[in-house]
């Protein structure tokens, strides 16, 4: 029968799921997922962190919550607590009224929403970000009406570190009130992160050059195991003055991936403002999806703002980010075990879920026909699909890989 | 200002450190990236229950905002609901990603609640849907696909009056709408011929509006002989038929009379659009589950559909939230829970029934004038009183009854605790 949207093209799929549905469909026994960015213990099993069981359990149990809608702006309780967590309690910026969270749908939401709003609002309409960076940047951006995208140099293949001359050059020649993507911490994909005098640089030639910084924060506590640790480049721009938008996930962090649990903080020179920024906020969201969803924010917050629990839950952060840097370390050692060519310090030296294994096309697609190893094209790897059970069969792998198909460098 | 501050420091500091600071106050005083952005205007609903809070009167009763309350006036979370999530909370289910249209069995479960458990277009699988975040998030999804993929005509027709939203989401993705006679003042009744005569003009190919059951704000939904004659209108204009259902089972308080409409047009062969809600009839306003569906005609355009959708969403917020989605699955796929949830409906829907005919038999009681009737004609958690804005201004002022200018009356807001000092108040200010 004919319809209206006969001429639709069939839309081209999102590599990261394709590979985790060919994973799923896959029955070779030892097939590993190194695919989709989400943590796994060391069965390679989802983890539903011991703190969230709890919450979720007291939550059910109490009479008094409902389902009501949350305010458009979401839980205050939940964005307060998320700012805080970011910027730190103390934050002059928060005692000023200068900094406020507004609830949204996890990282992409807050992504989203903080884009279109300076798109709207603020007319911006440039925006810069890594090479490489997560694949939804992009396209989030620009369907929030964002007509100009640039990308600023990040990963260099030959030292598998960063380009930062060419980050900086590539700054240094944006024009004013572009929009520069900044991974918080935990870079995804390449999981090389700017040192801190980095990060003073490239503030530097941001404020020199007036370009406003938009934040992703999608591994605060997952990386280095220290959530004031892996706040510190957010928390040293607001100290340098910058006004900023820092997107918050608690996919990761929390777990709490389908539940969409995300804060947009915002960080202002003038408390005056909020008012207003508040309200055309409030728009956006109205046009979108009129208010966020309560189940995860009062997970989250019923955590945040008790001591106990707070502590209870960066001890599962700890658990996770431990596990990963001892995979790393095991991933490397198993390499050099086998002698496998090239250096692979970078894997230990790269931080958070990922690492950028400097594979090219040719050895993943090997790696996944001929060894039922899942990763994407670009060689990035999610360290928490390594585990004891596999990690010697992924590096005898990668070995047999790179002796196959040695890289033209 | 950073003239200002340059003479002032110009005075106070030696030269050469002049500059440096004037630079650092004019990037700070400048600084206000924000300074251009406008006050949002102020959101009606939400003004009036704020309103109604910071009132003491001890009477004062909110016939505002759109979401059910029991007899005593307090939020209601259904028995279904309760013990879905016991069920749900003993299995212990994780919280990975949710595919990006949601669950298959949510979709598959959500379709068959809407266009009947053995409808041909779910069959042959023609039908595109996928969750979304309640009605709103279906609507903007559904809009702005259309705004990016359909060919024809990119105009759309909305009811007078309608959701104070639908204009916006419109306005939001810069889709030109306009309006079709809904409601007709003289009656409080449904403009059938005005309908008809606006939608026989409608360019062809434009979409239009329709709310499925219990229209917002009125209360007002057309007869099953007056569908079936928009219905014939619509396809003679060769328009594209948006649904907008929010408030399935809700109405009579039985969730296939509630669909009628949508599985009429469907049975002479429109390929509708529909945005499901389950924040009313399933009380789960907070947790945003609904669902967008579009009748494709076939499977292979579905499929297309399908695969341009998930980009929309993707670049949204990526996938879906679950849990009021799990326990929407969870109901509607365990018999003897759904057997308690249209139960559970039906009992909303009965009560908002019964405290229309005690409003309509308060104020008719009183002596009152005027006619009542559309009261109990009207339908849903909604009414146009007709009360003018002079009359709803005094309401509010002098008798602490608060609701929207246009007349609009929360129905769930009432109960046999205060139906009677309404009815009185609303017969004093029309007297």
């Amino acid at each position: 029968m004919a319809s209206r949207f006969q001429g639709v093209e069939q839309g081209p799929p999102i590599e990261v799921f394709l590979l985790n549905r060919l994973f799923t469909e896959d029955t070779f026994q030892n097939k590993v997922n190194l695919g989709v960015g989400a943590y796994r213990d060391e069965n390679g099993k989802p983890w539903v962190l011991p703190i969230v069981r709890k919450m979720e359990k007291q939550l059910a149990a109490d009479e008094t919550l409902l389902h009501e809608y949350l305010p458009v702006l979401g839980l205050e309780q939940f964005c307060n607590a998320s700012v805080a967590m970011l910027l730190g309690e103390d934050s002059p910026a928060i005692a000023a009224g200068k900094a406020f969270g507004v609830q949204v749908l996890s990282g992409t939401g807050g992504l989203r929403v903080g884009a279109e709003f300076l798109n709207k609002h603020l007319k911006y309409d440039t925006f810069y970000y890594s090479t490489p960076t997560w694949e939804n940047h992009h396209l989030v951006f620009v369907n929030s009406g964002f007509t100009k995208p640039r990308s600023y140099r990040y990963w260099d293949p030959k030292t598998r570190g960063i380009d930062f001359d060419g980050f900086i050059e590539d700054l240094k020649s944006a024009p004013e009130n572009a929009v520069i993507l900044l991974h918080a911490c935990a870079h995804n994909p390449t999981g090389i992160d700017p040192t801190r005098e980095q990060w003073m640089k490239i503030a530097d030639v941001m404020e020199e050059r007036k370009l406003f910084p938009f934040f992703d924060s999608a591994y605060q506590g997952f990386a280095s195991g220290d959530l004031d640790g892996d706040a510190w480049a957010v928390r040293y721009f607001v100290s340098r003055g910058f006004e900023l938008v820092c997107a918050q996930s608690y996919a990761k962090n929390f777990g709490l991936y389908n539940e969409r649990v995300g804060n947009l903080a915002v960080v202002l020179n003038e408390s005056a403002h909020v008012a207003r920024i508040k309200s055309q906020m409030t728009w956006i969201v109205r046009g979108m999806y009129s208010n966020p969803p309560a189940h995860g924010a009062h997970v989250v917050a019923a955590v945040l703002t008790n001591k106990q629990l707070f502590d209870e839950w960066r001890d599962h952060i700890k658990l996770m980010s431990t596990r990963v840097m001892q995979m790393r370390e095991a991933l490397r050692s198993e390499l050099v075990k086998l002698g496998t060519p090239g250096n692979w310090d970078h894997i230990v030296k790269q931080i958070g879920l990922f690492s950028y294994t400097g594979l090219n096309q040719r050895q993943c697609e090997y790696l996944i026909q001929e060894y039922h190893i899942y990763l994407l094209k670009s060689g990035r790897i999610n360290i928490c699909g390594l585990n004891p059970g596999n990690v010697q069969y992924v590096a005898k792998a990668i070995n047999d890989a790179v002796t196959k198909f040695p890289d033209d460098q | 200002m950073a003239q200002v501050l340059k003479k002032l420091t110009t005075q106070v500091l030696k030269p050469n450190n002049v500059d440096t600071i004037v630079g650092c106050t004019g990037l700070r005083a400048s600084s206000t990236w924000w300074n251009n952005v406008q006050m949002g205007p102020p959101d009606v609903i939400l003004g009036i229950t704020e309103a109604y809070k910071k009132d003491t009167h001890p009477k004062k009763v909110n016939l505002g905002v759109g979401a059910y309350r029991d007899d005593e006036g307090k939020p209601f979370v259904l028995p279904s609901v309760r013990k879905a999530e016991e069920i749900l909370h003993s299995r212990g289910l994780n919280h990975e990603y949710a595919p990006i249209s949601g669950e298959a069995t949510y979709t598959d479960a959500v379709a068959k609640l809407a266009f009947g458990e053995d409808s041909p277009v779910i069959k042959n699988k023609s039908n595109c849907t996928v969750q979304t975040l309640s009605g709103t998030g279906a609507l903007r999804l559904g809009l702005e696909f259309i705004t990016k993929h359909y060919a024809k005509a990119k105009e759309i027709w909305l009811p007078t009056p309608t959701w104070g939203n639908h204009p916006q989401i419109c306005n939001t993705l810069n889709l030109p709408h306009k309006k079709y006679r809904y409601f007709d003042p003289k009656t409080n009744g449904f403009d059938l011929q005005g309908a008809l005569e606006d939608i026989s003009k409608i360019p062809e190919g434009s979409i239009i509006l329709l709310h499925a059951c219990a229209h917002n704000p009125t209360g007002v939904d057309p007869k099953p002989s007056d569908w079936e004659q928009l219905s014939k209108v619509i396809k003679e204009r060769k328009l594209f038929p948006f649904f907008d259902m929010a408030y399935q089972g809700f109405a009579t308080g039985d969730v296939d009379n509630d669909a009628f409409a949508v599985r009429l047009f469907v049975k002479e062969g429109h390929q509708v659009m529909l945005a499901q809600s389950f924040a009313k009839n399933m009380g789960l306003y907070g947790e945003r589950a609904g669902a967008l569906t579009f009748l494709c005609g076939d499977e292979a355009t579905a499929a297309k559909v399908m695969s341009q959708v998930k980009i929309m969403v993707r670049v949204m917020y990526s996938n879906p939230p679950l849990y009021g989605a799990r326990l929407v699955q969870e109901i509607l796929t365990n018999a003897e829970l759904k057997k308690q949830w249209l139960g559970d409906v039906k009992q909303m829907a009965d009560r908002i029934i019964t405290m229309r005919s005690q409003l309509r038999a308060g104020i008719e009681g009183a002596g009152n004038p005027h006619p009542w009737q559309h009261i109990t004609d009207q339908i849903g958690m909604f009414c146009f009183t007709g009360l003018k804005p002079e009359q709803v201004e005094r309401l509010t002022k002098e008798f602490h009854v608060y609701l929207t200018k246009d007349g609009r009356i929360s129905v769930a807001g009432i109960s046999s605790q205060n139906v009677n000092y309404i009815a009185e108040a609303i017969h004093k200010v029309t007297s």
